[in-house]
């Protein structure tokens, strides 16, 4: 029996279209906007304006805060201003403008394709190279990784997790990374390790990748700690507290962290840059996004450097196709749906989706009938139906109590409902309330 | 970019499962069972059959559009569901006035007046039979022959009427046994009973589907079957010249299509495995304890529509375990 998380899922269709695909490198567009704030937490305040020229790798945005990080360029050219464009979320945030000339990178950059295994770093200095290369959580949330590095006051991790689940149908990059920077990712892992003074990794990874598993199974051998284990397919696997559930059968507690019982997770994405910022001195400016969709005339997996326009993405898959209806940044069941293809890759991009008109707006909804398969299938063994009247009614008190705040948005409620209810948007709806409430009762 | 993009928030896709695909499920379920009732009872299965889908539909048409003034939803398939379970639980030889009356109070009081789909506490079915039983009770005991029986009677009786009435007389078990159907007859569907529930075995097969395409679960059924059995078999070993052998109970009557197509209805039952379990074993406590003790020889009807009225106070204090939760 292959592990999994104990409670609710659903499995949707993976149609994995790029899964053959290797990453091809992108070369730099024309021009990029960069935005500040690509993490969660305070953005980055810039330090370049306009007019100034800029080196690939050079630092263009400095962390404000300890939970931040810096940002750096991804091209070299010419700063054409500071200014607001709407990233994914369709607000406009802060960010860079490059006009893109040659490639030259900064000389600290070691650009060799030589596998480094060796480090001899100790943690706290490994955590503060992490800081200094702008990396964050690139399984899609952009939490900075140091500050996951750091444990609060009182607790110590005894396990890293790293991430390989892939859960999110259509997305390839995580598995391609895994099957071509197979040693990159463990040596990332070692450094994240090292970093924790943790002994263990368990690298987590879903049976519809075998290639993957049996090579990482193979490599982690010669690595010290590191193991990986198959998991059965289902969604939402890569959420955090569900693969800890998977790998561990560890519950983080209702409200906290996942160091509460010990773990620490990373995506294999992270653990790569991990790898890459500290071997190899190069900073997260470029990253792996796979570009998909039924209609999509090859579907690919490219090397993209941040700030690159969806635009660029889709004319090198082959262009737009003509029933085109919506474009997603991220999976189908997580993703957000873009309103501009100017919208830029980010960190958090792991994949841009195309879906044909059919498929791009909802059925209209009917009553629930009370089926209770939401709440069969909620990870958190949440109630959806009750949560989404209680939101219709604006009974936000008793939302509270239902645990409203646990919801980890992944989908599988309204994916789910055969009455197309829009369970998860009147969910949100009531977070960012409860969230209020319980944020002014603090003051 | 000539054509606007679509934006909404996630998830973008869905598992294309429906409502009516639900309902459609369930009548396909039902459909094995309706074919053996027009075997044993002949046309008129059918007959009553059609003029309660008809009339249920007909019924949520006209007081969707012209009383409560929304759009109809009649396609949704549940007014459907809902006629051909109201035939599955009258005689088949009821006339056509009495089964419009029973869609009426199905649909009307049943569901629409407490507004319709999803919103309705008690099994709409139910409350047709009910309505039915209680204002034509000699019509709806009126069971007609099957095909096996005696060419010259007009009516028969159900086991559970022979053993009520037998019991009640204060005649021992042992001699009513002759007049009672043989086991293999129970499970087939050689008996009188209402239209839809004789044959055990089909209804059976029915919600094997049913589960096999995740429209039910396990667990109202077996806790209802399991309940019902349990404390039939305590009585009859104590008394086994007063109380018949479990297997009686569990074959004859409305217990099987109780247990496996109304109970299980998903707007009127439990939404957590464990609520389902307390709402079965309910029903079975009452169930059995109507046949042993009440007036009426069968109970599961009157034992569901009373667990129904329990569902929001179950929904209510059973509460899904909650990760992370204490």
């Amino acid at each position: 029996m292959l592990k999994t998380f104990k409670k609710g899922g659903v499995h949707p269709p993976e149609n994995k279209l790029s899964s053959g695909k290797p990453i091809e490198v992108l070369p730099p567009p024309a021009s990029v906007f960069i935005p500040v704030a690509q993490h969660i937490g305070a953005p980055a305040t810039p330090v370049v304006s306009r007019g100034d020229t800029v080196k690939v790798g050079q630092i263009i945005a400095k962390s404000s805060s300890f939970v931040s990080t810096n940002i750096h360029s991804s091209v070299s050219g010419k700063v054409k201003k500071v200014d607001f464009q709407a990233d994914s979320s369709g607000y406009p945030k802060q960010g860079v403008f490059i006009d893109v000339a040659g490639d030259e990178w900064i000389d600290e950059i070691d650009r060799s394709d030589e596998l480094k295994k060796e480090f001899e770093l100790s943690g706290e200095e490994i955590v503060r190279k992490i800081q200094d290369a702008g990396i964050v959580g690139l399984g899609g949330a952009t939490f900075p990784t140091h500050v996951k590095l750091v444990p609060p006051k009182g607790m110590k991790a005894d396990v890293l997790l790293i991430n390989g689940v892939e859960c999110e149908p259509y997305l390839t990059s995580d598995h391609r990374l895994m099957l071509e920077k197979t040693e990159e990712i463990l040596v990332g892992t070692q450094l994240l390790m090292k970093a924790l003074n943790v002994e263990k990794a368990v690298i987590g990874i879903e049976n519809n990748k075998p290639d993957a598993i049996q090579l990482l199974t193979e490599k982690s051998k010669t690595y010290q700690g590191i193991s990986v284990v198959a998991l059965k397919v289902k969604y939402p696997q890569g959420g955090e507290k569900q693969l800890i559930n998977a790998v561990t059968g560890r519950e983080v507690p209702s409200g906290g962290l996942p160091i509460a019982v010990g773990a620490v997770v990373s995506n294999v994405g992270t653990a790569f840059a991990v790898y890459e910022g500290i071997q190899k001195n190069k900073p997260l400016f470029e990253r792996v996004v796979t570009i998909t969709g039924k209609a999509v005339s090859s579907p690919s997996n490219l090397l993209v450097r941040v700030g690159t326009p969806t635009s660029v993405l889709i004319e090198a898959a082959g262009g737009l196709p003509e029933n085109s209806g919506k474009v997603i940044s991220g999976g189908p069941m997580m993703g957000r749906a873009i309103a501009s293809l100017d919208v830029p890759v980010t960190k958090g991009t792991s994949g841009i989706l195309l879906m044909e008109k059919e498929q791009s707006k909802r059925k209209e909804y009917i009553a629930c009938i009370r089926c209770s398969r939401c709440v069969s299938v909620c990870p958190i063994g949440l109630e959806p139906y009750l949560l989404m009247t209680l939101s219709e009614k604006q009974i936000f008190d008793q939302s509270e109590d239902a645990k409203i705040m646990d919801c980890i948005e992944c989908g599988s409620c309204s994916y789910t409902c055969p009455s197309n209810r829009p369970l998860l948007d009147y969910i949100r709806f009531g977070k960012g309330k409860v969230g209020q409430i319980i944020r002014s009762r603090k003051k | 970019m000539s054509n606007l993009l679509t934006v909404s928030p996630s998830p973008h896709v869905h598992s294309d499962d429906s409502t009516r695909k639900i309902m459609y499920r369930v009548v396909y379920a039902m459909i094995p069972a309706l074919l053996w009732s027009v075997f044993i009872f002949g046309i008129d299965a059918l007959r009553v059959t059609l003029i309660a889908v008809a009339a249920c539909i007909a019924f949520e048409y006209l007081i969707q559009k012209y009383l409560m003034k929304i759009n109809p939803s009649v396609t949704d398939g549940s007014a459907l569901v809902t006629g051909i379970l109201l035939a599955f639980n009258v005689p088949a030889g009821i006339p056509w006035w009495i089964i419009v009356i029973g869609s009426l109070a199905a649909i009307g009081i049943g569901k629409l007046s407490f507004g319709g789909l999803g919103s309705n506490i008690f099994n709409p079915a139910l409350v047709g039979r009910v309505f039915l039983l209680i204002s034509f009770p000699v019509q709806m005991t009126s069971w007609p022959v099957t095909r096996q029986s005696d060419v010259d009677a007009v009516t028969s009786a159900t086991p559970l009427g022979i053993i009520k009435e037998g019991l009640t007389n204060g005649t021992p078990v042992s001699q009513l046994l002759p007049d009672l159907p043989a086991t293999s007859d129970m499970l087939l569907g050689n008996m009188g009973g209402s239209l839809g529930e004789i044959s055990v075995l089909l209804l059976i097969v029915g919600g094997l589907y049913m589960l096999f395409k995740k429209v039910i679960t396990w667990h109202i059924p077996v806790s209802i079957i399991v309940s019902v059995g349990i404390i039939a078999a305590i009585f009859w070993g104590a008394a086994p010249q007063n109380y018949v052998n479990p297997v009686y109970h569990l074959l004859t009557g409305g217990l099987m299509l109780g247990a496996i197509f109304m109970a299980t209805d998903m707007v009127s039952s439990p939404m957590t495995p464990k609520g389902q379990i307390i709402y079965g074993v309910g029903i079975g406590v009452i169930t059995i304890s109507i046949r042993l003790f009440g007036a009426y020889p069968e109970g599961i009807s009157f034992a569901i529509l009373i667990m129904n009225a329990f569902t929001p106070l179950i929904n209510t204090y059973v509460k899904p375990k909650r990760f992370g939760g204490k």
